[in-house]
């Protein structure tokens, strides 16, 4: 798996210089500058032009510089020829709803890409009921897939239901695509809240986006990104657990057996490996050194 | 040479942004820029530089260029100027963006 850190992925509008300069302010895990819902139809040349001259310039920091772009059957094409030479981390392609719609996307990157470029990732926005049924195969198709995103107002849209705070019509799609990206070895990240003003209804669905098993989480505001991080970080007793795992699972090994038990519970191969996570996750929050 | 067939504009007067219209100048009038700025005492001549390096840098010779500045960075001017050239009709050199 990808082990870059996604907890939060913060919104840009591509045609905001404003905003485009101070991205990487917000201390957003990724930043997407977006070509696609943020910018007209009649400015989506200008924010071309800007998205791909603030990727040369301005200091995004330790963001992941991602971008939206349109989608395939729009202004894809252009999108990524102008985008991808200027060394983004990855793009996110939105309302993928099949493995061919991966595979063009793939082809037009590859073929976008400066000769030694560190090769583009992929983010699979998922916002259709097809583009969910398809989620483990979308996952799957291609080594540059890292990541599932899940849009659900568009989603909720395909579907003719009606889009609430609670969220219970989107219960169903937030499952799988959390089970068809652990399937595939890849992220999950989470549809956005989008009552900016909300902090309550933002920290609630955060944490319901981690108890399903997302691993990050959209945003649309900055205000959100430090709510979403609370919700997404290791809390002290999670790393104090995950330490005394591998510390059993250390000492059974050490002493020859198989078999290793904390408090009474065995400790097999999946809770050694959410115990990893966590640990990973720690390291790179600085919570807790490497271990040596 | 880059020809511009039409006045073009782009950008708008938000805060870190720059509003740039173009349009042809007759020839032989070389680059015309009419510039306000709100950082023109201090950025008036890099702004003009700008303008002036990345038109050249297209082979744009004979144009006229009205720029209102919002305190825009470097690269900001840069893409909002190519914007309003390729509006024009003007044919921008590959791997410009």
């Amino acid at each position: 798996m990808d082990l870059k850190l996604r907890r939060s992925m913060l919104f840009v509008p591509g045609n905001n210089p404003a905003m485009l300069q101070d991205g990487g302010v917000f201390g957003a895990d990724s930043i997407i500058l977006d070509l696609e819902d943020a910018v007209a139809p009649t400015e989506k040349d200008a924010a071309r032009f800007l998205i791909a001259h603030a990727l040369r310039t301005v200091d995004y920091g330790c963001s992941e510089k991602v971008v939206r772009i349109n989608p395939l059957d729009t202004f894809a094409a252009q999108d990524i020829k102008a985008i991808v030479p200027c060394r983004p981390d990855a793009i996110l392609v939105p309302k993928v709803e099949s493995v061919a719609d991966i595979h063009a996307a793939v082809k037009m990157i590859a073929a976008a890409e400066l000769p030694n470029q560190t090769p583009v990732k992929i983010i699979a926005l998922l916002e259709t009921p097809r583009g969910i049924i398809e989620a483990y195969n979308i996952a799957m198709a291609d080594p540059r897939v890292v990541a599932l995103a899940l849009g659900a107002e568009d989603y909720t849209a395909g579907l003719g239901a009606i889009r609430t705070k609670e969220g219970t019509e989107i219960f169903t799609a937030r499952t799988i695509v959390v089970n068809a990206a652990a399937a595939a070895d890849v992220q999950s990240i989470d549809t956005p809240y989008t009552d900016a003003n909300d902090d309550e209804g933002v920290l609630v669905d955060t944490k319901f986006a981690k108890h399903l098993g997302f691993k990050g989480k959209l945003a649309i505001n900055p205000r959100q990104i430090e709510i979403i991080h609370t919700v997404f970080n290791p809390t002290i007793s999670d790393i104090d657990w995950a330490q005394q795992v591998i510390h059993a699972i250390g000492k059974a090994q050490a002493e020859g057996s198989g078999v290793a038990s904390l408090n009474g519970k065995m400790v097999d191969l999946p809770i050694v490996n959410r115990a990893k996570r966590i640990l990973h996750l720690a390291q790179l929050l600085g919570l807790i050194e490497e271990a040596k | 040479m880059a020809n511009l067939i039409k006045t073009a504009q782009a950008g708008t007067l938000e805060s870190s942004d720059i509003m740039i219209t173009v349009a042809p100048g007759s020839q032989g009038s070389g680059v015309v820029i009419e510039l306000q700025s709100i950082v023109m005492a201090q950025y008036g001549d890099d702004i003009r530089l700008t303008l002036e390096k990345t038109v050249a840098q297209q082979d744009c010779t004979d144009i006229y260029i009205k720029a209102l500045d919002r305190g825009a960075l470097d690269c900001t001017i840069r893409a909002r100027i190519l914007t309003a050239l390729s509006r024009a009709g003007a044919v921008l050199k590959e791997g410009i963006l």
